[in-house]
């Protein structure tokens, strides 16, 4: 029975104290084998020093039909942000 | 929404340089049309590792040698992000691969033609890489994000593909008179195949006009042919070797270079198989897919085994 190795989507961390960060997917039969396919594919010029892989399938992501009503929340809240408050000129960093 | 106005939106989206994301709605031939030529990309890239293949065990020293085999794994790499991003767009894999070796899928026909003497090598990285270069720095700002962040990508590591292939056929240029005669034969050779990567003329180009409407691409064949023209020229008068062409001048009204006419009965015959080597690359690409099977099958039963033996250890721990 022929079956095609599962996908993984692959994280690199590029150098410590970066996030890990998404660089792309591969097939490998399984973790150890997906770790060694991203090592050899998306680190040949050392863009990295640590990879997270996981199975595609396990991801949840948001519908992108939905996201206005997701993020509608954040949207009206200025308030938030810094330059929302007038201060006298006289304070010059705060 | 009715598709009517998701169709507006996808195209207002486009031109407002807002990219397409996978899970976003998309016409289905925006789709198909990608898919097609993502995995033809990627069948390219593939495909195109059997020519420079055929050196490495002759390269003339460790260096040349160690330069090809990076270079040569550097383009399974590109198959490889290329075939990832036609995934994101719902084609399988297996399929993608298969539609290649029934013949149903095009790869570039450049790989069709063979490599006769190690400057081959050189004209290959100097002229078809840089072909190559031109249409994927294009491809940097095409619309489809996955397909983008791909591009991106392989152009960084593209950049010493030329390069290294520029600096064989310099070598070669000023070494022995046999050698400086190696390299004019290989470019002699080679000009017109890197020419003909670009594809027909805009007015002869089925895809062209939609393409160009949804951004996947942004410059015309013929203006990316121009583009290679004018840049490779000058790199061969630098280096003393002569482009055959007899039409080849430089236009002063225009600023660009005028060149002659490309062969399209030889595109087009090489493009529909009857290229020097179409049966030898998809033959070899069949026996690579065959003599792989055993090793894919096996892979995925020693995963499962693996699988199964961890969660009976789980089991035995919580019990
Ligand atoms: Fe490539
Ligand atoms: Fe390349």
């Amino acid at each position: 029975m022929k079956k095609e190795w599962p996908l993984w989507e692959v994280f690199i961390r590029s150098k410590s104290g970066l996030h890990h960060k998404h660089v792309g997917s591969l097939h490998a039969a399984d973790a150890e084998m997906a770790i060694e396919h991203a090592r050899d594919v998306y680190t040949r010029r050392n863009e990295g020093v640590s990879i997270w892989v996981v199975e595609s399938k396990y991801i949840t992501a948001s519908d992108p039909a939905d996201a206005d009503p997701l993020f509608e929340p954040a949207k009206d809240k200025v308030y938030r942000h810094p330059t929302f408050y007038n201060l006298p000129d006289e304070v010059k960093h705060m | 929404m009715q598709t009517h106005d998701l169709e507006k939106n996808f195209q207002q989206k486009i031109d407002a340089e807002v990219k397409i994301e996978p899970k976003d709605w998309m016409p289905d031939a925006y789709r198909k049309n990608l898919i097609r030529q993502i995995s033809q990309h990627a069948h390219s890239e593939v495909v195109g590792m059997l020519p420079e293949g055929n050196w490495i065990t002759r390269a003339p020293s460790l260096r040349r040698k160690l330069i090809l085999m990076a270079k040569v794994q550097d383009e399974a790499g590109h198959g490889l992000y290329l075939y990832s991003a036609a995934e994101t767009l719902g084609a399988g894999r297996d399929d993608l691969v298969m539609d290649l070796l029934n013949g149903k899928a095009k790869y570039s026909s450049i790989f069709n033609y063979p490599t006769l003497t190690w400057a081959d090598i050189g004209a290959i990285g100097w002229l078809v890489d840089g072909a190559a270069i031109m249409n994927q720095v294009m491809l940097t700002r095409t619309s489809y994000g996955p397909y983008a962040r791909a591009m991106v990508r392989i152009c960084k590591e593209e950049s010493f593909h030329q390069r290294q292939g520029y600096e064989i056929m310099l070598t070669l240029a000023k070494g022995s008179p046999e050698q400086k005669a190696m390299a004019q034969d290989a470019l002699d050779r080679w000009w017109w195949p890197s020419l003909m990567m670009f594809g027909p003329h805009d007015s002869e180009s089925t895809h062209s006009e939609q393409s160009m409407k949804w951004k996947i691409k942004r410059k015309s064949n013929d203006e990316l042919r121009q583009a290679f023209v004018d840049a490779t020229v000058p790199q061969a008068e630098l280096i003393g070797l002569k482009v055959p062409d007899p039409d080849l001048k430089w236009n002063e009204k225009r600023g660009h270079y005028d060149f002659g006419e490309i062969n399209w009965n030889e595109f087009w015959n090489v493009v529909k198989g009857r290229g020097p080597c179409n049966k030898q690359r998809l033959d070899a690409r069949r026996n690579a897919w065959e003599n792989g099977a055993w090793v894919r099958e096996a892979a995925m039963a020693y995963a499962e085994k693996k699988a199964a033996r961890r969660m009976k250890q789980a089991g035995e721990e919580a019990a």
